[in-house]
């Protein structure tokens, strides 16, 4: 178990919500900030902020510094070959939606396949479907396992010569399920196609090795991971990237421009049209740091370690269903489930009220859960500030709601 | 807990519509037909109403939701049944008003809607409540002319 003290790395966990100190549970949706991270963009701001890229000035000299070394701890953190492969981004969404209109478009033709799963986030589900629409393309679904888990043999039958993209989440937001990316990467390449991964939910909570993984693409977002909204990133495989066309045109990526007809930067930087996102990308470097600093090894033990004592304990509450693997060492650090009839929205209302904070709904995740044939549930999910005793705040929370819901129907 | 936060939330007749919805199911002759969603948490609502010379005859709901969105429903239907169009509009803006702590018209016989008042003070519920009425006001603005 990690330290409590890292608890007190994250200002916003001291206060009471509803007359209950704050029990965050909620991480999965968005992570809180360190004020190591919150430092970081401050002092930026205060004492950096310019733009990049282009000032003669030394102000500007910092700020492109900053930014530039921002990339630098971004591939050290996946281990990518080169900063070429590193793209500043808005987040996972953003960063799927290129790979889908940049390399899809060029790359995907009528009647060629695209193979995603039923466990994916809307964001991994839509660019593909839209893409499928324009080319006359098959969009074709791997079905899980009864536990939330995905078989080689299932993915084996799905692929064929047809694919081109095989596109999945590393770690379920939904059902904790971590894939098998580096074997399903080897299927994928054995037939030509190119493996794209959603990290949201992996970059904050497992060591991350691009080159290991061999994967073709991979996107994160920083907020998830202790930096702040709107930076992420997309990695690529520096051939793949150099054949691809920007689909953002302005200044920030262009090389020289005429009256009709211009050409894009190197890498990384064709693909980053506009002022970047420089606090943003500071930010996340400060985040890189802090986790480092921690440790994503302890970070994914300590995870695990939670979940599993979370699991153990809410196996306690008669009616209440947990989805995805049991196996703690088989999910990340979250775990969804329903309590009885008593709807999520409910549930977490009442858990609200006692200060604490789980999500509720369909997770971004519909198909998911017409697979699991539910309309909604509640998650809650983990990470370096949660304790013991914030489990033992939501068993206490989950027991009231029990009885109140008694009570009432 | 707070429990006394909860029970202005939960009142009983919001759990008692919730447990005992009135007019569920689908209206086979019904001319108004009305699908609607609440994207951020997958609450369904699939209304029929049977309206004629602007009178709603009958209304009926099926759906899937929490219990303040399944209520809502319920009370909905049972309130609008026998009146005017425009009665029926009328109620979907006392409940916007109830919803935003605004003063609302109860000159109106308000039936078992009052019971809601509570959902304002939980900003995150608002939409729960109102995703029947919106769709009954969807249906009846889209059919009014016709009807």
């Amino acid at each position: 178990m990690l330290s409590k003290e890292i608890r007190n790395h994250f200002p916003i966990l001291d206060q009471e919500i509803n007359g209950h100190p704050l029990v965050y549970l909620d991480s999965a949706a968005t992570s809180q900030k360190p004020r190591q991270v919150i430092e970081a963009i401050s002092n930026y701001y205060n004492l950096d902020n310019s733009n990049v890229h282009r000032g003669v000035h030394t102000l500007g000299n910092r700020a492109t510094e900053a930014y530039e070394g921002a990339r630098e701890k971004v591939r050290k953190f996946i281990n990518a070959k080169s900063t070429e492969e590193i793209i500043f981004m808005r987040g996972t969404t953003t960063a799927l939606n290129m790979v889908a209109q940049s390399y899809g478009r060029a790359n995907v033709g009528e009647g060629d396949e695209i193979v995603i799963t039923y466990m994916e986030h809307h964001s991994n589900i839509i660019p593909w479907q839209q893409l499928a629409k324009e080319k006359g393309a098959v969009l074709k679904y791997i079905n899980l396992e009864e536990d939330g888990t995905l078989s080689l043999d299932k993915v084996r039958e799905v692929i064929t010569d047809r694919t081109k993209i095989v596109a999945m989440m590393y770690v379920s937001n939904v059902l904790g399920t971590m894939n098998p990316i580096k074997e399903i990467t080897e299927i994928a390449h054995a037939h030509g196609a190119v493996m794209v991964v959603d990290g949201a939910q992996a970059a904050p909570h497992l060591k991350i090795d691009v080159q290991k993984l061999n994967c073709d693409f991979f996107a994160f977002s920083g907020h998830k991971m202790c930096g702040p909204t709107g930076i992420g990133v997309l990695y690529g495989k520096k051939e793949l990237l150099t054949v691809m066309e920007p689909i953002e045109f302005g200044g920030e990526m262009i090389d020289f421009v005429g009256l009709y007809d211009s050409t894009w930067k190197e890498l990384p930087w064709k693909f980053e049209g506009g002022t970047p996102i420089i606090a943003g990308a500071v930010g996340l470097g400060a985040a890189i740091d802090y986790l480092e600093e921690i440790g994503l090894d302890h970070i994914e033990r300590h995870e695990h370690e939670l979940a599993g004592y979370a699991m153990q304990r809410m196996s306690e509450i008669d009616g209440l269903t947990i989805y995805g693997p049991l196996d703690p060492e088989k999910r990340a650090g979250l775990v969804t489930f329903n309590l009885n009839d008593v709807h999520p929205h409910d549930l977490a209302t009442v858990l609200d009220m006692n200060g604490i904070a789980v999500r509720a709904g369909h997770h971004c995740a519909q198909p998911l859960m017409k697979w699991l044939d539910v309309s909604a549930t509640a998650r809650a999910s983990f990470y370096i500030y949660n304790t013991e005793a914030d489990v033992d705040s939501l068993m206490d929370g989950l027991r009231m709601a029990k009885e109140y819901f008694n009570d009432v129907y | 807990m707070s429990i006394k936060n909860l029970d202005q939330l939960y009142r009983s007749v919001i759990m008692d519509h919730y447990k005992n919805p009135r007019n569920k199911g689908i209206i086979d002759e019904s001319n108004v037909t009305i699908d609607m969603n609440n994207p951020t948490c997958g609450d369904v609502i699939h209304l029929t109403l049977q309206v004629e010379d602007g009178i709603v005859h009958n209304a009926k709901f099926e759906g899937e939701g929490c219990s303040i969105s399944m209520a809502s429903a319920s009370m909905m239907t049972q309130l609008i049944k026998g009146r005017t169009v425009e009665e029926a509009q009328s109620l979907a803006t006392v409940i916007s008003n109830m919803m935003l702590s605004k003063e609302y018209d109860d000159s109106i016989d308000l039936g078992d809607i009052e019971a809601l008042a509570g959902v304002a003070k939980f900003p995150a519920r608002i939409k729960c409540a109102t995703l029947a009425w919106k769709a009954m006001e969807k249906g009846v603005a889209n059919d009014s002319e016709q009807l």
